[in-house]
């Protein structure tokens, strides 16, 4: 049997409620070989078959033991051109470290750190994957600069394309710039990785929304694109539908997470948007970004912050690492509580009144079913921010009526065709809000549907 | 970076300014708005598009919270960090014989382009505007060529009416009757007119210009009821029928971010 896992050093848990720095501070040199050495370097590995992006992890873990840092690096980069992003974000614990054969009897293999590891070590000694790019001057673009549509992007460049991305908003990074903290994924590494991909020459075009700006119809038909990938995310909050939920003070996590991520308004007034929190604070959802939401509160000074989920704590969706840093940071989860009503004075928010639940049978999703009791308890709160998730935006829906969504508003692919010749679809705006993972990996996959579609068409 | 081709003074707090955006104008129609940023640490602030003019866009605002009067300070040929658009739904310009426009202060700025569209499809156009004096009625030379009559109304009386334009529409419903009309102007200048057309049975555009971050169906912040729905102006609006909208709540959200307004004026005194 391998000994424990190395324990990834992090930021002292009072300290840090104060601060935006990141929390989990990652391994150093010695730190990771030893961690690397605890890998089996299994004969049919479970753990790349378990990748979204199938990296390929025996590999990069025995080149990391030789000391073999940049080719280790190579090794990732390859298959995923975010490594320093996903070594953080991913949810390793339900990916390739559930797969891992050391976790049976101990703790799996640290893949996520070990990839973390060694993305860090190429942002900061600047080592770069050459890429031979043969051009073919074929225009495509792609929508939205999140994860989907930079993996996209990555792979339609080498292999020649020229590649335009658009972006809503002045940043690029999609959820990696507004959403995720930087706490979680500091926003230097974002731009750090995106430079890479200027530098490969792929083109950044700011603020251009599609459908309003210009039209999927007038991209393909006036401006030459040949083939289009829409990777523009679930942007769109779900509501609660309750009672009282446009009054002042309640947030949907979207807004909250993006003032302070990409506004910045934890710099106020330096930076000129302001966001204002109080100090009872509820979040209402069990995922990964209602722990961003709970935590922000917290730096922001917030004194009590609890997290409301209508199931148990076995039950909550977020990483396991998220839900530790949140208890340790003083985070309350009031569990098995549901929202029925936000009571206001003057439309300000002063109240959240929650029906108490037990748990019933399995559910589809394989979790107890959450039951209403008809008992109650109210809590006083000065602000509450809205996490259940999110749906995919309208817009693309809105301006192109042949553009084929469900009931949901994701769009409708097959093989990541959508239902217009050449325009291809990956990402949350085709499942729903999912992981950055996830998303790589669709954009990586249209990627060789979109060159299949454009080679088919050109020997036409 | 979006250039500034042209500024003008239209009176002491608000300023027209032609800036080239050509990914803007592209499709812009009547009552679609941009999100701009002044510079890198600004805010996103929504703005009505005034008018189009082949690569260029229009836009006019009053100098009275931070961000706008930081745009101010700049001139022609400085550029404005982010400019997006255009944004929203057009309006929604009705099958009708006539039409009033209502306008209170800076409102006459959004209300402009869709009176001219009214005007250029034949529909017979008058336009009540308020202000709290003279200086304040703007684009009144603009408003003469697609009006057919124009009734102004000024708190202190120094020009037309003294008192609120529901004064003056008070007045007008005696003698004239209108298909159809479009207020714009603060929120509470709205919430009246429409209190008011109800009595009359006409009925009412507002354009609400709440409180946006993206301006694109993503933030929220924007969320207005109307009869007890949600709505998002970034999205669904900026313009709706104002009969069913809860104006006091809207008041509430727009008003939240008060004190916070404040000590960024007071940093801009500063400079």
């Amino acid at each position: 049997m391998k000994g424990p896992r190395v324990v990834m050093p992090v930021l002292d848990k009072v300290i840090r409620r104060s601060n935006f720095e990141e929390v989990a501070c990652g391994y150093s040199l010695a730190e990771a070989q030893l961690e690397a050495s605890r890998c089996l370097d299994c004969k049919n590995p479970r753990c790349v078959p378990a990748c979204p992006v199938s990296i390929d992890i025996p590999k990069f873990i025995g080149e990391l033991i030789e000391g073999d840092l940049d080719q280790a690096y190579y090794t990732i980069y390859d298959a995923n051109i975010l490594p320093s992003v996903c070594g953080r974000v991913c949810p390793q614990e339900k990916q390739c470290e559930q797969a891992c054969i050391v976790g049976i009897k101990g703790e799996p293999v640290s893949i996520g750190a070990l990839e973390r590891f060694l993305g860090d070590y190429s942002l900061e000694n600047n080592v770069l994957r050459e890429t031979k790019i043969i051009e073919n001057n074929i225009k495509v673009g792609i929508v939205g600069s999140g994860p989907a549509g930079l993996a996209n992007a990555a792979e339609m460049r080498r292999m020649g394309y020229s590649v335009d991305i658009f972006e809503a908003l002045h940043d690029f990074g999609g959820v990696l710039k507004y959403g995720i903290p930087d706490f979680r994924l500091p926003k230097d590494i974002v731009t750090t990785e995106i430079d890479r991909l200027k530098d490969m020459g792929v083109r950044f075009h700011k603020n251009v929304v599609i459908g309003k700006s210009i039209t999927i119809d007038q991209m393909m038909n006036e401006e030459g694109y040949q083939a289009l990938f829409l990777g523009s995310g679930a942007g769109l909050p779900s509501p609660l539908g309750v009672p009282g939920e446009n009054l002042s003070g309640i947030y949907y996590a979207n807004e909250f997470l993006t003032r302070v991520n990409l506004m910045k308004s934890h710099k106020f007034p330096e930076s000129a948007t302001p966001v204002r929190i109080g100090n009872k604070v509820a979040v209402v959802g069990g995922g990964n970004v209602a722990m961003d939401a709970a935590r922000t509160a917290k730096r922001l000074g917030a004194k009590e912050v609890f997290v409301l989920y209508r199931r148990d704590m076995d039950a909550l969706p977020a990483r396991l690492e998220e839900i530790h840093h949140a208890i340790e940071e003083d985070i309350d989860f009031r569990l098995l509580l549901n929202p029925v009503e936000f009571i206001g004075e003057n439309y300000r928010l002063k109240q959240v009144r929650c029906e108490i639940m037990v748990l019933g049978e399995k559910d589809k999703s394989g979790r107890r079913r959450p039951m209403p009791t008809n008992t109650f308890k109210t809590f006083d709160i000065d602000s509450c921010v809205i996490s259940i998730g999110q749906r995919p935006n309208p817009i693309l829906k809105e301006s192109e009526a042949d553009l084929d969504v469900d009931q949901w508003g994701r769009i409708v692919v097959e093989n990541h065709q959508t239902s217009i010749p050449g325009v291809f679809a990956g990402g949350d705006v085709v499942s729903g809000a999912a992981t950055v993972i996830l998303a790589m990996g669709a954009g990586k996959d249209a990627s060789i549907e979109m060159d299949k579609y454009i080679k088919s068409k050109q020997s036409e | 970076m979006y250039k500034i081709l042209k500024k003008e003074t239209l009176n002491k707090d608000v300023d027209l300014m032609v800036v080239h955006a050509p990914l803007v104008s592209k499709n812009a129609l009547p009552g679609h708005f941009i999100i701009l940023r002044v510079n890198d640490e600004g805010e996103r602030i929504p703005l009505t598009i005034v008018d189009i003019e082949g690569e260029n866009v229009s836009i006019i605002y009053q100098k009275l919270g931070y961000s706008t009067s930081l745009l101010g300070q700049l001139n022609e040929g400085d550029s404005i960090a982010d400019f997006v658009g255009p944004l929203g739904k057009p309006a929604h310009i009705r099958d009708v014989k006539s039409v009033l426009g209502i306008a209170g202060g800076v409102g006459a700025a959004p209300l402009l382009p869709q009176l001219k569209e009214y005007k250029r499809r034949g529909v017979n156009v008058d336009l009540v505007i308020g202000a709290r004096n003279k200086d304040y009625i703007i684009l009144l030379d603009k408003y003469k060529k697609y009006c057919d009559n124009i009734y102004v109304a000024t708190d202190d009386g120094s020009l037309g009416t003294k008192g609120f334009v529901t004064d003056v529409l008070v007045e007008l419903y005696k003698e004239k009757k209108y298909d159809h009309t479009i207020a714009i102007g603060p929120l509470v200048m709205m919430k009246f007119v429409v209190i008011l057309n109800k009595k009359y049975n006409i009925p009412t555009d507002v354009s609400l210009n709440p409180i946006m971050i993206d301006g694109t169906g993503m933030c929220g912040n924007c969320r207005v009821t109307i009869d007890g729905k949600t709505f998002f102006a970034c999205i669904d609006g900026p313009d709706f029928p104002g009969e069913g909208v809860n104006f006091d709540e809207l008041i509430a959200r727009q008003d939240y971010y008060h004190e916070e307004e404040h000590v960024c004026n007071l940093r801009l005194v500063k400079k």
